[in-house]
């Protein structure tokens, strides 16, 4: 309609996907309230809400997809917008990861050990927690008949380990999938998207089985004392992370297969796989301070 | 160089003086000056850093003034061209720097004396409830709950509002002037904060921590204060009274306070039954002292937060369910154990009360085990169960 | 600002306007579906003017009950719930999105750009927002109560003891948060990307300096705040212990995670502000910024700062001394760079040619009252001070200082200054004034007396006080009644402007404004500039501060 061609740069004409997705999020975040206090239209509306997200997801990238073929992105300065976009956007997820990496520090290095008596915390020992013993992973919490800690807790060097393996496997690939888009090499672009996104799916069925193990035979749970609680925060948003990435590949993936994306012009191609280097890089983190030490 | 030390002296004694005319005035205005060391320090910090502040304030406004009096295009000024200059920049940077290294210092010793506190004479454990405090004074084996003592009529403006509107307590916190008494400060449901401005004391009373605080009062005499930290509906009104007496009344205090401990030990063994018109009597102020901030004077609470009690399945139904919901409270809710806080025959009262309230007793509507008399014997027997 | 010269050929085509289909539904997509910055920028703008008359209403009713001692017009619960909304609301709902507003409607025809980087985006910034608001109001109609923890909402009050309308809250404050983060994303983008050629970063208006930082700090904490509100979801159904010491966690590590989010959000309400005043006082004054480098280090530094200062709140909550220590001295420092601010305004304004249009009362009333906030706050910064301060009307007095003359106020002078130019229309100076005059001694009767209250010993979010408490109180009520009034008039005149019942404005507007926005006319085209127009810096920024208009040179 208003689309400007005039001036270099594009501007969208009006759009209707980001009211769908306001909605969307609504209706997702309104309904899981809802449904947390035991309304039945919750659940509805968050079925709702999940499928305008999608729909939304499809019509908005549908949109610029289209948009892309049509040479109307290909401009530089369009294209660095779009750049900053994702990387600032990328920042944004490495703070919300910290939040959770600083309440892991938090309650290892300060609050456990007070609640064990070290430091300030002499008299909190004495008084109101005397058979509390601070050690980590917590396997036992300071007032165990209200949270039950786990029995023990996963070992380092098994699945974690080749996890990690994976994920850094699949970090490689991505890379050879880019030097076959650089180079033309069609082919080894889409085996090594395809290698990436197999390694991606076997990551969560690994994790899958990590966590079946974690809640029937360790007792260690997402409600099992401050151990189960970081464990599962970090691991789960990690694990969901994995998940879209994984999404996102596959999508990619189709748009290879259809001749998508040249060595010059291929933003999306990045973008995915900046996003999947940083889940990479905040599974490293994990495997340290969760599994490691 | 000298002359820098005689002009440091000069402004000093300014301050100082400054200071002095601070403290003349109403303590309506200011903060209190207090009536321990460091409730004293902190006010005469609190003086330096404004004059401080005022100082700098009559400076920059003063210049900002005179431009806006004489920059004016109406009087024909013209603009002049400058506008940067690095010298002007680093002086406006160093200095203030070197101001706040001058009010940093003395802030750090007042806080270094703070947090020394180390040879307590007595300790006092401070526990904040929802809306009440409870101290235990951990070398004395004394331990109460003080609750707010203004009446409802006062707050819902029905009788006069008296002169310590709620700032006075049921039982105060008795201290002895010159000994070093230091606060164990903790909390049983949310956090709450302790303060008491005459002392120089605030500490939050953070559950499953504890906190420490101190205070060496000079003076005898009676402190209010009040809860400093947002801890539901009944934030407003839970006050302190610290009362402070020179050692020998403090001694007496004491004693008192163990024989009132060795009369409830005894009354507890001989538990009389009492008739239905001194339980309801009873129980109104027990009810009225501790129960209505939530469940209201009407029975009607605040549901969902506070369910009514009047027509409540468990205050109509059996009687042992309701004895223990109040002797051990609802875990995660606001409802207290209040088995800690009263008596036997408080409880027996207040339970009856309830019972005997708001139509509570009405069988043909809620069946045969409405109503009825609780006595303390069976609050007692109840409590023994419950231990076991 | 740095001086500019305009290219000759920037665009002259008519403007298209926005595209409208008619009848009420083509209103509505016009106004939903739009991706054009001064659209949304307009809508941000009117979002935050409804929130503030619905926030200052509640404030009314808390002044109200405080009126006398005595319960007598709502019940304490409902007395929290107006403390808790009234801040969340303000800080959320009118702070943040009036200077997103003005961003939108400024920062794109200060670079000379056609929009902003990320149109789309851009829209669904805005539009999450009217749907958080929603949930968060719709807590007043949830069985319980609305949120009524304060606007801090701390654990355990808020998790194991919330309300059912905590969950909504929560929700609200994820949207929101999404809101700030794909706003602050657009906005860099827009700021690292769209410049006209030759506008270097260190040439940048210092409005659109201050929203960069800004954005950087939006960025780095919004998800903390989500993380943060994530867990207290978790705490509340889902068994996990972060915050109670029975599984290992610990209430302050909530207060630890929300003021690592708040003291920067704090800054984050007032370094637009600062941009917004370094736009004024120089027109006003016919006088160059003064230290326009220096103003660009010291905002960096305040942000920079920001981070490392947010125990300064927690200060009696028991953190160990060192640490008090160190946050005591970190906030202090955050005195120099904002002295550096000021001194450099005041500099500003000195030997200027200065004339007193209402933009530039409002900027002057910030220069003193802000000024005075940042005395309190840095009283407040004082540890063993604090002890005393924290918690009672003296900090409500600080704060209210440095966002009502500081924040609100630099909006207010900041939409006098530039309606001009988005409208086409003079406002009605004659009441401009009565609004300052009005707003600015009424201010101070509601605000001043807070100062000897907290000093001798009121608490804060209390909803019934102790006798000696009266006089003053009365005093604020009033004040708060009057100041509440005189925003009326504020409403009044712009709606006036909007309409078109002022006089014509000329394209510069003001005798001593500069910068691409100026060269554009009054109203500027709907995408400002097409074709970017080219950045010619002054040949030595020595030279005369001309104030004719370059454009016909
Ligand atoms: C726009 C918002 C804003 C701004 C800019 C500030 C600015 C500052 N604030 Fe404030 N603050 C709040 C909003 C803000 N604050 C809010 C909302 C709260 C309460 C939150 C709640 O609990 O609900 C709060 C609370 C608060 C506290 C906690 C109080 C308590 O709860 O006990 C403290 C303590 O240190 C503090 C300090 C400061 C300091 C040192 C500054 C400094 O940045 C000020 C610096 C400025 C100056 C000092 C003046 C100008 C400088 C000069 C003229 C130079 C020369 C001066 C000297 C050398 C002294 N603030
Ligand atoms: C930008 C932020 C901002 C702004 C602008 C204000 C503005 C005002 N604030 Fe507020 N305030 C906060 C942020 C802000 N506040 C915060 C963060 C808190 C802490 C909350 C907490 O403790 O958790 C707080 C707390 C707070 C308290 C303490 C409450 C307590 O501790 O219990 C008080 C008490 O007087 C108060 C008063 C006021 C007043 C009178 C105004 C006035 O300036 C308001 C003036 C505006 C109006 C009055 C609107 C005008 C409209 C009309 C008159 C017409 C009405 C019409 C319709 C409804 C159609 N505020
Ligand atoms: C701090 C607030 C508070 C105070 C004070 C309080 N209660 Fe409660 N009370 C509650 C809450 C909250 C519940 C609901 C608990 C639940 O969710 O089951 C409750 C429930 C009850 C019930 C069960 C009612 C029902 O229908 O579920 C009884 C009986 C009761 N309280 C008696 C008392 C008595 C007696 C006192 C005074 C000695 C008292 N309460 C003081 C908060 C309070
Ligand atoms: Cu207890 Cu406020
Ligand atoms: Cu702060």
């Amino acid at each position: 309609m208003t689309s400007h061609t005039k001036g270099s740069y594009y501007l969208p004409p009006p759009s209707k996907w980001p009211l769908v997705g306001s909605a969307g999020i609504f209706c997702l975040l309104f309904g899981l309230a809802n449904w947390l206090h035991g309304n039945h239209f919750g659940t509805v509306l968050f079925g709702i809400g999940a499928m305008l997200i999608i729909y939304m997801i499809f019509g908005w990238f549908g949109t610029v997809i289209r948009e892309n073929e049509a040479g109307l992105l290909n401009n530089e300065q369009v294209e660095k917008s779009y750049r900053w976009g994702m990387i600032w956007f990328i920042f944004s997820e490495v703070m919300f990861f910290s939040t959770f990496f600083g309440t892991l520090f938090y309650i290892r290095v300060y609050s456990v050990p007070w609640l064990g008596g070290e430091g300030i915390g002499d008299l909190t020992h004495v008084l109101l927690w005397p058979n509390f013993v601070a050690k980590w992973p917590l396997l036992a919490t300071p007032n165990p008949n209200e949270f039950t800690a786990p029995h023990s807790v996963m070992n380092t060097w098994g699945v974690p380990a080749l996890n990690t393996l994976i994920l850094l496997t699949s970090g490689v690939t991505i890379t050879i999938a880019h030097w076959g888009l650089l180079k033309k090499k069609r082919t080894q672009l889409a085996i090594a998207q395809l290698a990436t996104i197999l390694l991606g799916i076997s990551f969560l069925i690994m994790q899958g089985v990590e966590y079946g193990e974690a809640y029937m035979e360790k007792g260690l749970r997402l409600d099992a004392g401050a151990y189960g609680n970081t464990f599962f925060m970090l691991t789960g948003f990690h694990g969901l992370h994995v998940t879209l990435g994984t999404i996102m590949l596959i999508v990619i993936f189709g748009r290879i297969l259809k001749g998508h994306f040249t060595p010059a012009h291929h933003f999306a191609f990045e973008a995915v796989a900046w996003y999947w280097h940083f889940v990479d890089v905040v599974w490293l983190f994990l495997f340290i301070f969760v599994y490691w030490i | 160089m000298h002359t820098i030390i005689r002009k440091c002296c000069r402004w000093m004694s300014w301050m100082l003086l400054l200071c002095g005319v601070g403290s003349a005035f109403a303590s309506k205005y200011n903060m209190p000056v207090g009536v321990t060391p460091i409730s004293r320090e902190i006010y005469t910090l609190h003086m330096t850093i404004f004059w401080i502040v005022v100082a700098i304030g009559i400076l920059v406004f003063g210049v900002l003034i005179y431009a806006l009096i004489n920059h004016r295009k109406s009087q024909g000024h013209v603009a002049a061209k400058f506008h940067s200059s690095l010298k002007v920049e680093l002086i406006w940077t160093i200095i203030p720097f070197l101001i706040l290294i001058a009010m940093a210092i003395p802030a750090t010793r007042v806080l270094m004396l703070m947090e020394d506190d180390s040879d307590a004479d007595l300790n006092i454990k401070i526990t904040g409830y929802q809306w009440k405090w409870k101290y235990d004074y951990l070398d004395e084996n004394i331990s109460f709950f003080s609750n707010l003592a203004t009446t409802q009529d006062q707050i819902q403006g029905k009788a006069p509002k008296g002169e310590n509107y709620l700032l006075e307590v049921d039982k105060p916190i008795v201290v002895p002037t010159h000994k070093k008494i230091r606060f164990l400060v903790t909390a049983n449901d949310v956090i709450h904060s302790w303060w008491v401005p005459e002392l120089g004391v605030k500490r939050d009373a953070i559950p499953g921590f504890i906190h420490e605080a101190w205070a060496k009062i000079e003076k005898p005499g009676t402190y209010r204060g009040q809860c400093a930290e947002l801890c539901g509906v009944g934030h407003g009104f839970m006050p302190i009274v610290v009362v402070a007496l020179d050692e020998p009344d403090y001694k007496k205090w004491v004693a008192e306070q163990k024989g009132v401990a060795l009369k409830q030990a005894n009354a507890l063994e001989e538990n009389k039954p009492l008739t239905k018109a001194e339980l309801m009597e009873a129980g109104q102020k027990v009810y009225g002292a501790t129960c209505t901030v939530c469940h209201q004077a009407t029975g009607m609470g605040m549901p969902p937060a506070f369910p009514a009690l009047k027509g409540s399945k468990i205050v109509t139904g059996d009687v042992a369910k309701q004895l223990s919901i109040v002797l051990h409270g609802v875990k995660g809710t606001a409802m207290q154990a209040f088995g800690e806080q009263l008596t036997d025959k408080d409880i027996a009262a207040v339970v009856t009360y309830q019972r005997n309230s708001w139509g509570n007793d009405d069988q043909a509507k809620f069946g045969k085990a409405a109503g009825g008399l609780v006595q303390p014997s069976e609050v007692a027997a109840a409590r023994k169960a419950s231990s076991n | 600002m740095t001086p500019t010269r305009v290219s000759k050929h920037h665009d002259d085509d008519h403007d298209h306007g926005a595209h409208q289909e008619p009848g009420f539904l083509g209103f509505v997509k016009r106004w939903v579906f739009t991706t054009n910055h001064k659209d949304i920028g307009t809508l941000y703008l009117t979002i935050a003017m409804v929130n503030f008359l619905l926030a200052g209403a509640m404030a009314l009713l808390i002044r109200s009950e405080l009126f006398l001692p005595g319960h007598r017009l709502i019940a304490p619960d409902f007395f929290n719930t107006m403390t808790t909304m009234h801040g969340l609301i303000m800080v959320f709902g009118v702070v943040m999105p009036v200077f997103v507003g003005l961003a939108n409607w400024q920062i794109p025809m200060m670079l000379g750009a056609p929009d902003m980087a990320l149109p789309r985006l851009n829209n669904w910034s805005f539009w999450l927002l009217p749907f958080a608001f929603t949930i968060l109001l719709s807590t007043f109609f949830i069985s319980g109560s609305a949120p009524n923890y304060g606007w801090t909402f701390y654990a355990p009050l808020s998790t194991k003891y919330g309300p059912p309308s905590t969950d909504f809250m929560i929700f609200a404050i994820h949207i929101m948060g999404m809101s700030s983060i794909l706003g602050s994303i657009n906005i860099i983008a827009t700021i690292l990307n769209m410049r006209a050629p030759g506008m270097k970063l260190m040439q940048m208006p210092m409005f659109v300096w201050t929203w960069l930082i800004t954005a950087f700090l939006l960025l780095a904490i919004m998800p903390v705040l989500a993380g943060t509100v994530t867990m207290m979801l978790t705490d509340r159904h889902f068994g996990t212990s972060f915050f109670d010491a029975a599984g290992g966690g610990d209430p302050i590590l909530f207060q630890h995670l929300f003021w690592f989010f708040g003291h920067p959000e704090v800054y984050v309400l007032i370094l637009p502000a600062f941009g917004v005043i370094s736009e004024i006082l120089p027109t006003f004054s016919r006088k160059k910024l003064f230290g326009y480098h220096f103003m660009v280090y010291a905002t960096a530094a305040i942000a920079f700062l920001s981070y490392i200062v947010w125990v300064h709140h927690m200060f009696t909550a028991g953190v160990p001394i060192q640490a008090a220590l160190i946050f005591m001295y970190s906030t202090m420092l955050i005195a120099v760079p904002t002295g550096i601010k000021i001194f450099n305004w005041v500099a500003t304004i000195f030997k200027g040619s200065i004339t007193f249009e209402t933009p530039m009362l409002f900027a002057i009333a910030f220069l003193f009252m802000f000024t005075l906030g940042g005395f309190s706050g840095l009283m407040l910064a004082i540890v063993p001070a604090d002890y005393q301060y924290q918690d009672t009307y003296f900090v409500v007095a600080h704060f209210h200082y440095v966002l009502v003359p500081g924040a609100i106020f630099s909006a207010i002078a900041a939409v006098y200054y530039w309606i001009p130019k988005w409208t086409g229309h003079m406002y009605n100076e004659t009441l401009g004034k009565l609004h300052f005059w009005l707003s600015t001694i009424s201010l101070n009767i509601t605000f001043f007396p807070m100062h000897f209250l907290g000093l001798a010993g009121m608490p804060r979010r209390i909803p019934d006080y102790a006798l000696q408490f009266t006089d003053f109180n009365q005093i604020a009520t009033v004040g708060a009644f009057i100041f509440g009034f005189s925003h009326l008039i504020f409403l009044y005149n712009i709606i006036q402007t909007v309409r078109g019942k002022g006089k014509k404005a000329t394209k510069r507007v003001w005798e001593g404004a500069h910068g691409f926005e100026w060269t554009l006319p009054s109203p500027p085209p709907y995408h400002s500039f097409l074709t970017p127009p080219v950045f010619v810096e002054e040949a030595s920024s020595h030279e005369a501060w001309d104030v004719s208009d370059h454009h016909e040179k």
